[in-house]
């Protein structure tokens, strides 16, 4: 049996080099743990260039995520980051959100976890936030299955794909991410993979900066535990898959947005509308009726 | 906070809306809850009164999304409260845990209703006290109220704030429904209102360790975009918040998360005690339970028995000393209670077989008989 360390050995310095990004990351809690051709790094990646390209000071964004392999991104980002119990990071990051209007308006508030998280045991949290329409940006790694448990399916594992509790392949039908979102009311709704980087970035910015209830689907690969099983055994094979099956069309129809394994899929933008936000209408409310400010 | 926006004066009130109105008196300008009985009037005194004073009234799609927005809040650097009955109770148990794990203050009511499942949803019980103790996974204290009247629903929930900011930790009012809904004077004089306030970092965010604890093993808090950049996990976690699974870890965590409250116990625990000195009997009670029996209490001294009481204000952490140092100087311990054997184990623990201690339990659903207390009472005399 491994020997558990309580600390690990400092990194040895090799170059005084400094990457461009870093004060995003909390690097003394890097390396991360995500495995070798996992789409979490990309991801992460993605957000601390739109951080970078907003021009976000790191003291005016929080990152709220819930509990999985997408969970610990929390962890190594620089800003307040509230790593919370499974499921329940959209209600959290709702009460921190409504709360930061009163003591620091303008903060923004980011939520990253994985499709289980959001989808299966916080299911519920996320349909009502979105009708909400609560100021979240939501990114939702989904790699369509429990990576960190060990290989699990969820609410997004296609008809038929196998997992550790799906040894025979899957019997359930899967969510399709961008129709729920848009049918639960998110104004903004995009789905792009992780080799879609550019894109992704660009639709991260976007996110952040509409106010509302945004959300943006990230399909990403598990080689380890998921792509093994399913005919896709390392990164490279799902990035080939992404580049020959991911089909960009902007303002498509969500309801055609369903992944089948081997068919072509839709990315893009879905939604991207003007709706007035739960805390916009609410102070408008207290201001006009009872002549108060939340601030 | 604005002193205007407290109800102030002489009131009559039922149990339910003096809590809404304590919690705003203390300062709770967020509340997150979903509908449930018999706290109905809590959550609806919230919806109707935050909106007039600038706080935010928040109804989420259930009790797990209540205190988890309650949590963000805290984070948010509000003071925010959930109330809660029932079946609600079980279900917020997941995030008190992570409440007590990331040292969050905030407020949770369970007004106490017969179970378990849906069980008598409009008739009192005290079936829960356990459920508070240990209800969340792991090991860990707790900071319970008991109150006993509308008055000190307003009274323990100011409380409740000021030592969820004190300990940093989530604290308890085990309220009931007879409490809950009972209407009677509540006197509030808001310049005699003292408000524990938030615990700042003393330092600047280099040398600033969010979880490293203070002398009395509180630490100071930073919230969201304060600029201390903390990152907060329901993980096992080192002084700088980060994760550490390591056994080393644990140790300290679990040590200072569970010293800081039993470390602290005699400042947090509080006990109102009543003929107790030179008592034959003495009846150790709490919230509604209490009041019944101040009437046993008359019965039994008519019949000549001298009887005492020691209510427990706060039930949790419970006054092992105190009750401890009564059994040894009486005849014997009468606990009435709201359920079939709860608190009673505790006072038996305490009492550690120097004198008998009976239990009377009642179901749910109604109150006791004062002549069942009594009976109890002619038995140990």
């Amino acid at each position: 049996m491994m020997k558990r360390v309580a600390t690990k050995p400092e990194p040895k310095v090799v170059a005084d080099v400094h990457h461009p990004l870093e004060h995003y990351f909390r690097n003394e809690r890097l390396p991360h743990i995500w495995c070798p051709g996992c789409g979490l790094g990309t991801s992460m990646s993605c957000l601390a260039a739109a951080f970078d390209h907003l021009k976000l000071d790191v003291d005016d964004v929080s990152v709220v995520s819930g509990i999985g392999c997408s969970g610990r991104l929390a962890g190594y980002m620089r800003p307040d980051s509230y790593h919370t119990t499974h499921g329940r990071a959209l209600p959290f990051a709702t009460g921190l959100r409504v709360a930061l209007e009163k003591t620091k308006p303008g903060h923004k508030v980011v939520v990253f976890s994985g499709d289980g998280d959001l989808f299966s045991i916080g299911g519920n949290h996320f349909i009502h936030a979105a009708r909400r329409n609560i100021d979240l940006s939501v990114f939702c790694v989904n790699n369509f299955n429990y990576g960190m448990t060990g290989g699990q399916v969820g609410p997004t594992t296609p008809l038929g794909s196998k997992g550790t509790t799906a040894p025979y392949g899957m019997f359930e039908h899967p969510f399709n991410l961008p129709y729920l979102a848009a049918s639960s009311g998110a104004p903004y709704v995009a789905r792009w993979t992780t080799l879609h980087v550019h894109r992704l970035q660009q639709a991260m910015e976007e996110a952040i900066q509409k106010r509302g209830f945004t959300f943006v689907e990230i399909i990403a690969p598990c080689p380890t535990n998921f792509g093994r099983r399913n005919g896709l055994p390392t990164g490279l094979d799902e990035m080939r898959y992404y580049r020959e099956e991911a089909v960009i069309e902007n303002f498509a129809d969500p309801k055609d947005a369903e992944i089948i394994p081997g068919k072509p899929f839709i990315v893009g933008t879905f939604v991207n509308e003007d709706k007035p936000d739960y805390v916009a209408i609410y102070e408008k409310f207290v201001a006009d009726h009872f002549g108060v400010t939340v601030k | 906070m604005n002193k205007k926006d407290i109800l102030a004066g002489e009131h009559f009130l039922n149990g339910d809306v003096a809590c809404a109105e304590g919690a705003i008196a203390a300062g709770c300008r967020l509340f997150a809850g979903y509908p449930i009985t018999p706290q109905s009037e809590i959550t609806e005194t919230m919806a109707h009164r935050l909106p007039t004073i600038g706080g935010f009234f928040l109804q989420m799609e259930d009790e797990l999304a209540s205190i988890a927005a309650v949590l963000g809040g805290a984070w948010g650097g509000m003071k925010a409260m959930t109330a809660t009955s029932g079946p609600g109770f079980s279900l917020m148990m997941e995030n008190l845990g992570l409440g007590i794990m990331t040292e969050t203050p905030c407020v949770i009511v369970d007004v106490q209703r017969g179970g378990p499942s849906t069980g008598l949803p409009t008739a009192t019980s005290q079936a829960d006290m356990m459920q508070a103790r240990w209800g969340t996974h792991g090991d860990h204290e707790i900071i319970a109220y008991a109150p006993a009247s509308p008055q000190e629903m307003f009274d323990q929930t100011i409380k409740a704030f000021n030592q969820s900011e004190r300990y940093r930790q989530p604290v308890l009012v085990m309220a009931d429904e007879v409490v809950g809904h009972m209407m009677e004077r509540v006197v509030i004089d808001p310049d005699k209102i003292e408000i524990y306030p938030r615990r700042k970092p003393s330092v600047p965010y280099e040398e600033f360790l969010p979880y490293r604890g203070g002398a009395d093993m509180v630490p100071e808090m930073a919230c969201a975009g304060e600029g201390y950049r903390v990152h907060v996990t329901g993980l096992t976690h080192d002084e700088r918040g980060y994760p550490d699974l390591s056994v080393e870890s644990q140790d300290a965590l679990m040590h200072r998360l569970i010293g800081k409250i039993r470390d602290n116990a005699d400042q947090i625990i509080e006990v109102e005690e009543e003929n107790i000195r030179g008592a034959d009997v003495v009846l150790v009670t709490y919230g509604i339970a209490a009041r019944t029996s101040l009437r046993a209490m008359e019965l039994a001294e008519q019949k000549g028995i001298k009887v005492g009481m020691l209510r427990l204000i706060t039930v949790w952490p419970f006054p092992l000393k105190e009750v401890r140092k009564i059994a040894g100087a009486v005849k014997g311990i009468v606990v009435p209670e709201l359920n079939l054997g709860q608190i009673v184990r505790e006072v038996e623990r305490a009492a550690a077989g120097q004198c008998p201690v009976r239990l009377v339990g009642h179901a749910g659903g109604g109150l006791h008989r004062p002549e069942d207390i009594l009976t109890a009472i002619e038995e140990v005399a």
